[in-house]
């Protein structure tokens, strides 16, 4: 990988930032591994898809602007996209679910 | 100090890889429809933080639109297969 010459001010919280992404996405597919309910299931990936975009997110803008010396925010584009169309996913999948259980 | 920056973005790249296979195995196991749709959404996000991350990591901005493109074309995917689940029909007249 080439960081090549990233600041200190920036490389300390974007490496934590990437730790708690990666951890916070891992732990969200492993619960939709092992829970044991589609209802229960379908609560975990939204830990990753949230917590784990901000994070991964904010570390980008960060590296982004401490290479290029200036406020890089187009990475804000993705968040709020992710942000707008993570429930709208959430919500249709829910209610399939509760109509194919329908008796 | 850039030592520390690859080493967080190589374990963030492992913790993405083992987070993927979770959801593939889910894809390939669920029991019911619903589940596989969830999984493929799981592995959408996730392949597009992986993609994020590599952009992080070589300094390129091309990246950025390939994660942005990634999200659009996922959310279009996972949001048709559940209104197909949902109607049995995509686009209704």
């Amino acid at each position: 990988m080439s960081t090549a010459d990233i600041p200190l001010w920036a490389a300390l919280p974007a490496a934590l930032l990437l730790i708690c992404g990666g951890l916070l996405t891992f732990l969200g597919s492993l619960g939709l591994l092992r829970l044991n309910n589609f209802y229960a299931r379908i609560h975990a990936p939204t830990m990753g898809s949230t917590l784990g975009t901000g994070c991964v997110l904010l570390a980008s803008i960060l590296v982004s602007s401490a290479l290029e010396q200036r406020p890089v925010i187009h990475e804000v584009l993705i968040t709020i996209l992710i942000l707008l169309t993570a429930p709208v996913t959430a919500m249709l999948l829910m209610r399939a679910g509760m109509f194919r259980r329908r008796d | 100090m850039n030592t520390i920056l690859s080493a967080a973005i190589y374990f963030a790249l492992a913790c993405f890889a083992l987070a993927m296979l979770c959801a593939l195995i889910r894809l390939l196991r669920g029991p019911t429809a619903e589940d596989r749709i969830l999984a493929l959404d799981t592995l959408y996000i996730n392949s597009m933080l992986t993609i994020l991350m590599l952009g992080i990591g070589y300094g390129s901005a091309i990246y950025f639109d390939i994660a942005l493109l990634i999200a659009l074309f996922g959310f279009v995917g996972s949001t048709a297969m559940a209104k197909f689940l949902l109607r049995g029909e995509v686009i209704e007249p």
